[in-house]
């Protein structure tokens, strides 16, 4: 039997300390947890960086550490700092050895870099390795250069090549959200299909319980399947929330691809062992011909200001839409004829459809409105500029020409807030390798001496 | 008139990865997983989220009195066009739909 101890959904999201310690006490064989996800979109893999703040991740971070060395096991996050790529992997090592410094400690620390070089990469999708998933994209060479920053997700076998090297911590770049949990018992010959439904069920913390905030969750990998115990006083793990989790930024609730095969969980049986724990069998792993990682990959796509107007004015509340029409076109027309460059211009009525946009069935304006002015142009000084001709507009554009000269909102000065650079994600393919560890880079040292 | 937020108990969408938007349907009991899975329409779902109905995946699952639907983002997360970077949004979309 495995034992894999999961704090939490991701590292600087908080976690149930008294959770922790019971977890603690159950004598985990690795303590795992995930580092990141794409879900806060593209601009951290575009960028490289966290989305978590360095003083939640080092506080989190140094209590795990902490926890690892009372338990004597390895600790695992993948996925770090937010994307995954090997500079948000550096930030995370930095923390590390400023935590292991200041406590004395000196820890084996293993380094799983993700990261892909362009031109590697544009050989590979010469030689027909790189294939698209759906809904596919066209992916070029010009593309793949294009790229600041390409991933690769790990899969269970380049955890497990970090796990062989002894090492007390392991910082893994992006990985899948399973490898982290799955990599030991499936390295102890514990059954695979249970290995991967348990480490999908485990991979958010106590997601899959009856009380997400406590965060700590218990798997225990056998031969035959997983069980599932929620170290928080009050969580509970029932049938319904364990098998409901498969559905969770799922796209098939019964089918999950990984690097080497998928997982079908068409023949589970979930069972209550008592009022809090869950047994799960029947899970199947089916092995692929092929072994493919999936790429994640993240090029910019301009620079943005953006600009906010409040209107108060009922008759302009009312007529909302054709003031932005009116201010867009007019807008657009004198950029061009006084500034050269590609630019896109977007005023987004808050209030009215600015979630949903052209899909939205249902608009109902309240006593206000706010107009977000979205300028997204080639260049930072370009977007800036735009921004500045669109100002005059959202402050003082009347409906009519008939109409005495209205005054808007402004709520900041400048109205104009600069977004920088954006990105956007541009790969949607998988990779396929001789060997797992072909596209990944694994260095080991030792910290805190 | 019926919408189906008066029949489910909850109706969540999120992402599942930048490219695809995934939508659960917890109906709550037999009867109304019943009235949804047997009243709700895919070509209108397709519709509604203005996407092409033969990319849209349907999941009826009895055993969780939940109707899935799973189908290409309207638009990629996190790019221009995109409103919502967490999808959470989509669900009420289909609140407002009549069964």
């Amino acid at each position: 039997m495995v034992k894999v101890l999961i704090p939490s959904g991701a590292l600087g999201l908080g976690y149930d300390r008294n959770a922790l310690a019971r977890g603690i006490a159950q004598n985990p064989d690795i303590i795992a947890i995930d580092g990141g996800s794409t879900d806060s979109g593209p601009h951290y893999l575009g960028t490289g960086t966290s989305k978590y703040s360095r003083g939640s991740t080092k506080a989190e971070w140094r209590e795990l550490m902490a926890a690892r060395a009372h338990a004597g096991v390895p600790l695992v996050i993948g996925t770090a700092g937010t994307c995954g790529a090997d500079s948000a992997v550096d930030w995370l090592v930095d923390i590390t050895r400023e935590i292991a410094a200041e406590t004395g400690e000196t820890l084996k620390l293993a380094v799983l870099k993700s990261g892909q070089d362009g031109a590697a990469m544009v050989r590979a999708l010469a030689e027909g390795h790189i294939t698209p998933l759906a809904p596919s994209s066209e992916v070029t060479p010009d593309l793949l250069q294009d790229c600041t920053n390409i991933v690769a997700l790990a899969g269970a076998e380049q955890i497990q090549a970090a796990l062989d090297t002894q090492a007390d911590i392991i910082i893994a770049g992006r990985t899948t959200d399973t490898a982290i949990i799955s990599a030991l018992p499936l390295a102890r010959g514990c059954h695979a299909g249970g290995v991967w439904h348990g480490a999908k069920i485990g991979e958010c913390g106590a997601l899959a319980t009856t009380s997400p905030n406590s965060g700590t969750i218990l798997i225990e990998f056998d031969d035959t399947g997983f069980t599932i115990t929620p170290m928080g006083e009050d969580a509970r793990a029932t049938p319904h929330t364990v098998s409901a989790h498969m559905l969770y930024e799922n796209s098939d609730p019964f089918v999950l691809y990984e690097p080497g095969g998928h997982l079908d969980v068409t023949g589970a049986t979930y069972t209550a062992l008592d009022d809090h724990r869950v047994r799960v069998t029947g899970s199947k792993w089916v092995k692929s011909d092929r072994y493919t990682v999936k790429l994640e990959g993240a090029r910019q796509a301009g620079f943005q200001t953006v600009s906010l107007v409040l209107v108060r004015d009922a008759h302009y509340v009312k007529n909302i839409q054709a003031w932005c029409d009116d201010i867009a076109t007019k807008c657009a027309a004198k950029v061009n004829d006084r500034l050269q460059g590609d630019f896109a211009l977007e005023l987004r009525i808050i209030g009215a459809d600015a979630t949903l946009g052209a899909l939205e069935t249902t608009v109902r304006t309240g006593s206000e409105v706010g107009v977000l002015g979205i300028v997204t142009a080639e260049t930072e000084a370009l977007s800036r500029e735009v921004a500045k001709m669109l100002n005059p507009y959202l402050l003082h554009h009347p409906l009519t020409e008939q109409e005495e000269m209205p005054t808007f909102a402004f709520p900041f000065s400048p109205p104009e807030l600069p977004r920088g650079s954006v990105y956007e994600f541009c790969l949607n393919h998988v990779l396929t390798l001789n060997d797992p560890m072909d596209a990944f880079r694994l260095t080991v040292e030792e910290i805190g001496t | 008139m019926t919408h189906l937020s008066d029949i489910a108990v909850k109706i969540r969408s999120k992402n599942a990865g930048p490219f695809w938007l995934t939508i659960d349907i917890f109906c709550g009991t037999p009867d109304a997983f019943q009235r949804v899975s047997s009243g709700l329409k895919s070509n209108d779902v397709a519709a509604l989220f203005h996407t092409d109905f033969n990319q849209l995946k349907r999941f009826d699952i009895a055993d969780l009195n939940v109707v899935k639907f799973s189908m290409p983002r309207p638009a990629v997360q996190g790019t221009r066009a995109d409103r919502d970077m967490h999808g959470a949004s989509f669900a009420a979309l289909l609140a407002d739909v009549e069964i």
